[in-house]
């Protein structure tokens, strides 16, 4: 088979950089294979893709020794317009990529550009409309398309100029589980179909990862492995759940799809099934309350229960043009809970966020929420409430109480988007999807002292936040040069300085390694068990079964679905983690789960 | 290509008819005709525009025609020469020293007066209204695929900083939004800082990611142009380019020799035109489905000209015929040949090919809804 891709000891340096991002590469990548990328945040994903394509270092700038080479030309003499009769690349955001308006014309840009003659061009628009099946979308405008139509007309465009490589650069990260198996569908079908090479980049290497041939894998000082999928994730650091339960069980060769897992976990099942006492059909101790507010009569007006911390009764959320993006929704937060807000792309998740912090658009219907959890810094033992139950035993509903006495009075109770700015953000806090849209500021020292003002607290309060969120980040650095993870952290400091009983997460996930997706989880527990209430709005189903309590699902603006995680997410397939699916019909949604249930036998 | 098939017609036949009709309106100030012209142009917008943003912007032009019309009139009463034998009302009149003898501040108004002035106003609100038309029949975006290939790069760029423009809007609203959930609420020019520097990050960093995209795509793949061609087409470029600018000075001034007035001109823009085509025959580039140039847009173009030759004709016949009679005042005049003029400038109405209609789709929710929450 002939080489599609060779890099042959190529080394990257960047502008501004004394250390190679890239060391020695060697790595050779067949024709008609699919190679997934993986690394953790900053390790050079992103430079070796951009290498592929000559972006880097034509474009970038920067240092590049060695030679890469696709299908004999070197990008040493091509610069990435040279290439694009036979690379097409791919980025995150399709809608940063796009040139033209309508769909159509996107498809054709790339062909004008190579000098293809018409009745070629349109021969090619239809196959390619066809082949990624968006016929019926050709004169739609690309800023009306859904996520996953957006990223399929960016695969889609790209593959008009018949490329031999086609590089993706976390071409899932922002679509909802269903727009990602659509695009990944696609891509699967242009290896199988055209033997085009493709290589991919993923953080979410769950989704990808039994597509692929082959692993490439570049650690943080710069190395790459590349190797089978099932010989590298043996000690990968970035492993997607079913892996480290393979890991965890002693399975060997590794499963690298649910599939396999679940043919080689039979004897397991039988292990955790006899850790369930007769009769029960969830782990000991798992805390098994119904949200309240479900069981009452929707709109009544007597102040809801004392462990209530924000309460939305039949929130309408409609946008000029007519667009209904929420749709009535009744919503209790309790304290000492996160909820995850699950639905696909659009369904009204953000709106619905925005209209619970009371900054956002609220059409009709009311959002209290209660004063008599704000204010003073709770100090870590003063939540007796809601500290996550499943590991545990003992606390579960019962231990929900709160301490103050005396329930929610009418005078706690006010609505949010009436009070000003300042004193709102008090009470509920929100870390917007693009989190960055709030860091103005030079350095991060700036951006907390700043905060410290704004909340009125003593100085340092937002500095000494930030060190326990995310560690070691020097306050004479830029916001911008600040990794995704790390500008989460910033901002969601910078909220936590208010100290407000409820704090609103919109998709924090996104572009988050599995390291700092972990430290998110860490800092959302640690939020609940003080007391607070979080809410995270997510697509990625791993994420909630490690840090949701409760799972709402909405879906055309009305929640379709509302309960503990473990009830949710195992009816439905979509939303299923892949732990959960190997063990189903049992009730463990992470290999931590499996680990305790397995340890408690034990001990 | 029948003309029955609904086809977009090519933007650039929009634009020479509606040039034609402004250039036949700018000759006369005969309401009557000028409102016959409005209606002309407003027919052929409501019977031909497309279902684009821009289609629906032919109102706003309307609006500002309306608009002009009314401020001719009130700076008329107010500091307008007034003239004329009915007396409508009078205003204080204040003495102006004799240097400013063109203004009349205040004054008595006459109706010849304040008819004239509106008058005037309404030409130019029928002129914008013909632009307007053509903005709204003819999609920015299809004019500048069909600019001449050496050009394209340069269209590419407009093209795109167009369609940036909204994106601006858009990350302004964000980041104003997102600045009260840190309790900013400061307006104007103090939350300029604050709300500047993410939108400017926000646009540069969309502005490298759009780049490298093009890139990646073969933006501006150098055709095999060799060196010696690529010297050629940029002397006969230059050297056009300073004949036209000699001959706008020989035109414009009369005390240079007669050489350099039109001829110059002329030569300038044949050998600019030269360079042009010399530039794009090594572009490496092609154009999917271009608008072609047809029957209809021979028609089109042909009754823009036809429009304008009629009224100009007119105009060199009887002048008198095309003004609104004022001293005395009359009831203007309607000469024939002007109307009919003004009538085939309608034609296109009708004898043109339909635009094609977009399959009804209701709007994806997501996307707008996502738009929408961000915004």
């Amino acid at each position: 088979m002939a080489d599609a891709i060779s890099l042959s000891r190529v080394s990257v340096t960047l502008p501004g950089s004394t250390r190679p991002i890239l060391r020695e590469v060697d790595l050779t990548i067949d024709e008609g294979e699919l190679a997934l990328v993986v690394g953790r945040t900053g390790s050079g994903k992103s430079t070796l893709l951009g290498a592929i394509c000559a972006r880097v270092p034509h474009f970038t700038g920067g240092t590049l020794t060695g030679h890469v080479r696709l299908h004999g030309r070197d990008t040493r003499d091509h610069r990435p317009r040279d290439l694009a009769d036979l690379v097409g690349v791919v980025g995150q955001d399709p809608l940063a990529g796009f040139v033209t308006d309508t769909v159509e014309e996107e498809l054709a840009y790339g062909m004008e550009q190579l000098g293809l003659p018409a009745a070629t061009m349109r021969k090619r628009v239809e196959e390619t409309l066809d082949l990624l099946g968006i016929a019926e979308l050709r004169d739609v405008p690309l800023r009306e398309l859904s996520g996953g139509q957006q990223q399929r007309v960016a695969i889609g465009s790209v593959l008009t100029a018949h490329p031999r490589v086609i590089l993706l650069d976390e071409p899932t990260s922002a679509l909802d589980p269903t727009g990602a198996e659509e695009v990944l569908a696609t891509i699967t079908r242009l290896v199988h179909d055209l033997a085009v090479t493709v290589v991919v980049a993923e953080h979410r290497v769950e989704r990808v990862l039994h597509y692929a041939d082959t692993v490439v894998h570049v650690s943080p000082s710069g190395e790459v492995r590349s190797g089978l999928p099932s010989d590298l994730m043996v000690d990968s650091d970035i492993a997607p759940p079913v892996v480290e339960l393979g890991r965890y069980a002693g399975w060997s060769p590794l499963p690298l799809s649910v599939r396999d897992a679940r043919r080689a976990a039979s004897g397991l099942r039988t292990r955790l099934t006899a850790t369930l006492s007769p009769g029960q059909d969830r782990p000991i101790g798992q805390s098994s309350h119904t949200p309240a507010g479900q069981d009452r009569p929707v709109g009544q007006s007597s102040p809801p229960p004392d462990d209530v911390v924000l309460a939305a009764r039949d929130v309408v959320v409609r946008y000029p043009g007519d667009v209904l993006a929420v749709a009535g929704v009744d919503l209790d937060l309790h304290v000492g809970q996160v909820t995850a807000v699950m639905g696909r792309n659009g369904c009204g998740k953000s709106s619905l966020l925005w209209a619970l912090q009371g900054s956002g658009i609220l059409t009709s219907g009311t959002v209290r929420a209660s004063r008599r959890f704000a204010g003073a810094r709770a100090p870590a033992t003063a939540a007796a409430a809601g500290s996550r139950a499943r590991p545990s035993t003992g606390s579960g509903a019962a231990g929900r109480a709160v301490e103050r006495s005396g329930g929610n009075t009418a005078s706690d109770l006010v609505e949010p988007r009436k009070l000003a700015a300042g004193e709102r953000r008090s009470l509920v806090g929100l870390v917007p999807q693009t989190a960055a849209d709030l860091l103005y500021l030079d350095t991060v020292g700036a951006e907390c002292d700043q905060a410290d003002r704004e909340s009125g607290v003593p100085s340092d309060t937002c500095a000494r936040l930030l060190e326990t969120v995310a560690p070691g980040i020097p306050a004479e650095q830029h916001p911008r040069d600040l990794s995704e993870g790390q500008k989460l952290a910033l901002v969601l400091a910078v909220q936590l300085t208010a100290d407000p009983p409820v704090l609103l997460l919109d998709e924090p996930t996104r572009g988050l390694d599995p390291t700092a997706k972990a430290a998110l989880s860490t800092v959302l527990r640690e939020l609940a068990a003080r007391g607070r209430s979080v809410v995270v709005s997510t697509h990625d189903v791993e994420f909630v079964a490690e840090v949701a309590d409760r799972v709402v699902v909405m879906a055309g603006g009305e929640v379709v679905a509302d309960g503990p995680t473990a009830e949710v997410v195992v009816s439905s397939p979509a939303f299923a983690p892949q732990v959960s699916k190997v063990t189903a019909p049992g009730p463990w949604l992470t290999v931590d789960d499996v680990r305790h249930a397995l340890a408690g036998v034990a001990s | 290509m029948s003309a029955t098939l609904p086809r977009a017609v090519h933007p650039a036949a929009w634009w020479g008819w509606a040039v034609g009709m402004a250039v036949a309106v700018s000759t006369t100030n005969n309401p009557l005709l000028l409102f016959l012209a409005l209606a002309v142009v407003a027919l052929v917008v409501a019977n031909r525009r497309g279902s684009s943003p821009w289609a629906r912007a032919f109102r706003l032009y309307l609006w500002l025609g309306l608009f002009i019309v009314v401020v001719r009139v009130v700076l008329h009463v107010l500091v307008g020469l007034k003239f004329g034998d009915i007396v409508l009302f009078s205003l204080p009149e204040v003495t102006l020293p004799s240097w400013a003898a063109g203004i009349q501040l205040g004054g008595t108004v006459y109706l010849e007066g304040l008819i004239g002035a509106a008058v005037l106003g309404l030409r130019l609100a029928v002129i914008i209204a013909c632009i307007g038309a053509a903005n709204a029949l003819a999609n920015p975006k299809r004019l500048l695929r069909s600019l001449p290939s050496a050009l394209h790069e340069i269209g590419s760029a407009v093209v795109v900083s167009v369609s940036v423009a909204p994106q601006l809007a858009e990350s302004v609203q964000r980041v104003r939004r997102a600045r009260q959930l840190r309790g900013d609420t400061t307006r104007g020019i103090r939350s300029v800082p604050s709300v500047a520097l993410p939108v400017l990050e926000d646009t540069l960093e969309r502005s490298l990611l759009l780049a490298a995209a093009m890139d990646s795509r073969g933006y501006g793949r150098a055709g095999a142009a060799p060196r010696s061609h690529r010297l050629l087409t940029g002397a006969v470029t230059l050297t056009g380019l300073l004949a036209s600018a000699l001959g706008i000075y020989g035109v414009l001034d009369t005390s240079t020799p007669a050489l350099m007035g039109t001829p110059a001109l002329l030569l300038g823009l044949s050998l600019s035109a030269l360079g042009l085509w010399l530039g794009g025959r090594h572009v490496v580039r092609s154009s999917y489905r271009p608008d072609p140039w047809l029957g209809a847009e021979w028609l089109t173009l042909g009754c823009g000209v036809v429009a304008a030759a009629a009224l100009v004709t007119v105009s060199r016949t009887s002048p008198e015929s095309l003004a609104m009679p004022l001293t005395p005042l009359a009831f203007p005049p309607l000469p024939l040949a002007a109307v009919v003029g003004l009538l085939v400038g309608a034609l296109p109405a009708y004898l043109t090919p339909e635009p094609p209609r977009p399959a009804s789709r209701m709007p994806q929710r997501g996307a707008r809804e996502e738009v929408g929450a961000r915004g």
